[in-house]
């Protein structure tokens, strides 16, 4: 398969693609030569594009990525600060490539599977085919196209029916070297009544600059329930770029919390689509970022069916000279009567350079909805602050755990202890150290 | 308890403030030692909020004259925090809600602030906790208030229990008690006001700003002062409270009027 692209960093990206191992799946196979040819006739998005108006991916470009075949060599205490010993089962990814030796078995109730891609494609081909490359199916984003063309390393979890998976799975990915490029591919099925939670964690050992393009499909069917923590805590130098799109059955619920810490630049691409009746969803995100880095968060809410209820939550806290971006889309097609569908975007901005675009998009085609937005955009409570300093606080130590609050809120709806625990750490130091 | 020996802990001359441009003080002339319980009454936007918060050093307010020592030293050169560590305590009107920190740790926080200065360590989290529960019997308070957010989703009541509780944990030499009784019912008012005379001694005093005489049924003043138009024009003993009771403020206010056609004439 020889097809020139017609963008030359595109080429530099896609150089190795091709010799991927074919899939015995066909379906597959087709999926990522489709995705491949798209990958080639498209270009790195500019700030010309709507969607991209304010993340300039122009240093991205500048980075020469390559996926690497083996994982480099990294010891259990190299990532026990990330431990969750609450999870039934961790998979771990270095640098993209499957990590036996950092991964843990557990049991896991009957009906529940946890694999490796490779596995599951070669185990139950049959169960990925409806899912897998189609529910983000790439259309005219190059990042997701390029993750399907390189489809290869990542997970699946399958949850029966009526099965329910109380711990979390944990899908730890950790980014080691210089330059290299990750495309982790992750699937969740959960089958009629099926319940779980899924952590995709990213983490750095230093701080080198690489690329993480991640897409993750997520299946909730009839009255299924899934809760999907994601943690993106990159090095400050990397490049992260991740999409997950989400189908939600009848009376299926999604709980999606999004932690941005990391990356220089990232971009956090979220969609969920409403294909059943009834159906609930929940959108946390958080971003704490200070220093140069951007971080930009896209999310879609499409309800295309009646009496669908969405909850959502974004807050960001800008310091130094950063960027953070939000689009928050919400659709309300013209069959989806009595939906009831709220969005907050929230921003607190601790510096005079901090900077934040945000842009709540609500389109409505029915008549019979309840559909509320807001954004806010904003310093410390000056109330807030006095009633701190009055009980002897220094402005630091108020300012700080006013900041702290206002990140707390959102992590606190994590319902994994140990997580909410390290992460609140990592506020509480960030906060403390400046931002 | 009326000492006229006593330290004088707060002594406020001629003092002006503006909010906004505004001048809402006028000149305030107030004197407090060590044992005494004052409290200040009024109308509607008289200015007595104001005043406890100006003490306190809230942002909004800018002093445009006149001076204030506390403890002896000049109130203004302090920050609200370095006054709040000299032992200057104001209980919010409107305590504020802050989601996202539990309660215990903004206690504790606030009660390792004042230790160093007073010359004392810092509690850990399990010692610190054996001390609130002790606090908290004083205001019948239930230990799961600890582990929820600062005031997030307390009632009226409880809110102005957690106020008093700041106060039992930081031990202020002055509290400044900005309408304490408000949202509170009778009982709530009976304990509330149970804690803060339990907190009251010969070394400290305490400044309650109230609208209404009903909590000074349970908190004995030893000085009564009205406030108007930004000015004390009447002072007095727990008597003027009950005659304020009955009479309500408008006989003060007519008096006032007259006087100041008069000076105008």
């Amino acid at each position: 398969m020889t097809v020139q692209a017609t963008h030359p960093y595109v080429a530099s990206l896609l150089a190795g693609s091709t010799v991927l191992p074919q899939s015995n799946a066909s379906w597959l196979n087709t999926r990522r030569a489709v995705a491949l040819e798209r990958a080639n006739s498209l270009s790195v998005p500019t700030t010309r594009d709507e969607e991209w108006r304010f993340t300039d991916l122009t240093p991205l470009t500048r980075v020469q990525f390559q996926p690497v075949s083996e994982a480099a060599a990294v010891n259990e205490p190299d990532i026990a600060a990330f431990a969750v010993p609450e999870a039934a089962v961790r998979l771990t990814f270095v640098d993209g490539v499957y990590a036996p030796a950092l991964s843990q078995s557990g049991r896991l109730p009957a009906g529940c599977t946890v694999e490796l891609l490779a596995d599951a494609l070669k185990n139950r081909p049959a169960q990925l085919e409806p899912h897998l490359a189609k529910l983000a199916h790439g259309g005219q984003e190059l990042f997701t196209a390029l993750n399907t063309a390189f489809l290869q390393h990542g997970a699946v979890i399958h949850v029966a029916k009526n099965t329910v998976l109380k711990q979390p799975v944990h899908l730890l990915f950790v980014a080691t070297r210089e330059n290299a490029a990750a495309y982790p591919r992750c699937l969740v099925v959960a089958e009629t009544g099926a319940e779980c939670a899924v952590i995709e964690d990213y983490v750095a050992l230093s701080d080198k600059t690489y690329l993480t393009n991640a897409v993750t499909e997520i299946a909730v069917a009839a009255n299924a329930s899934v809760r999907h923590i994601k943690l993106q805590r990159e090095s400050a130098a990397a490049f992260h770029i991740s999409t997950c799109a989400v189908t939600l059955a009848k009376d299926a619920r999604y709980f999606g919390h999004a932690v941005t810490f990391g990356a220089r630049l990232s971009r956090n691409n979220l969609g969920i689509i409403q294909q059943g009746e009834g159906a609930h969803a929940q959108i946390d995100g958080i971003a704490l970022i200070g220093g140069r880095q951007l971080a930009d968060t896209h999310t879609l809410m499409d309800h295309t069916q009646p009496n669908g209820t969405c909850e959502q939550v974004h807050k960001t806290i800008v310091g130094g000279g950063a960027h953070a971006v939000f689009n928050g889309k919400v659709f309300v097609r013209e069959g989806a009567q009595l939906t009831d569908s709220s969005q907050q975007s929230r921003n607190l901005l601790l510096s005079d350079k901090a900077h934040v675009d945000t842009k709540p998009q609500l389109e409505i085609f029915a008549d019979d909805v309840k559909c509320a937005h807001g954004a806010t955009v904003g310093q410390l409570d000056a109330e807030s602050l006095f009633y701190l300093k009055s009980r002897g606080l220094s402005d630091a130590q108020a300012r700080n755990l006013l900041t702290y609050a206002f990140g707390a809120e959102i992590i606190d709806r994590i319902p994994v202890p140990s997580l909410v625990a390290q992460l609140e750490k990592f506020v509480m130091a960030r906060t403390e150290g400046g931002i | 308890m009326i000492n006229r020996n006593a330290t004088t802990l707060l002594e406020v001359s001629n003092l002006t403030a503006t909010v906004a441009g505004v001048e809402i003080l006028k000149g305030i002339n107030l004197t407090v030692r060590a044992g005494e319980v004052h409290a200040i009454m009024g109308p509607n936007g008289s200015g007595k909020s104001t005043f406890a918060k100006v003490l306190a050093g809230h942002p909004a307010y800018t002093v445009k004259g006149g001076t204030v020592l506390f403890r002896g030293k000049d109130l203004f050169a302090l920050s609200s925090d370095e006054r709040a560590r000299a032992g200057m305590f104001l209980g919010f009107q409107y305590p504020v809600e802050i989601p996202g920190v539990t309660n215990s740790a903004f206690l504790r926080l606030a009660y390792n602030t004042v230790q160093v200065p007073r010359g004392r360590d810092d509690l850990d989290p399990l010692e610190f906790d054996d001390l609130v529960r002790e606090k908290m019997k004083l205001l019948e308070m239930d230990p799961g208030f600890l582990s929820r957010s600062i005031n997030d989703g307390f009632s009226g009541g409880e809110k102005k229990r957690n106020e008093i509780l700041q106060m039992a944990l930081l031990e202020p030499v002055l509290a400044l008690l900005d309408e304490t009784d408000s949202g509170l019912d009778i009982d709530a008012l009976r304990v509330v006001a149970g804690g803060v005379n339990k907190l009251l001694n010969a070394d400290n005093a305490c400044v309650l700003v109230t609208h209404y005489q009903r909590l000074l049924n349970y908190i004995t003043p030893d000085y009564v002062h009205v406030m108007s138009g930004g000015r004390i024009i009447k002072s007095g003993d727990k008597a003027l409270a009950l005659q304020l009771e009955e009479r309500g403020y408008d006989w003060l206010l007519e008096g006032k009027a007259g006087s100041k056609a008069g000076a105008a004439a």
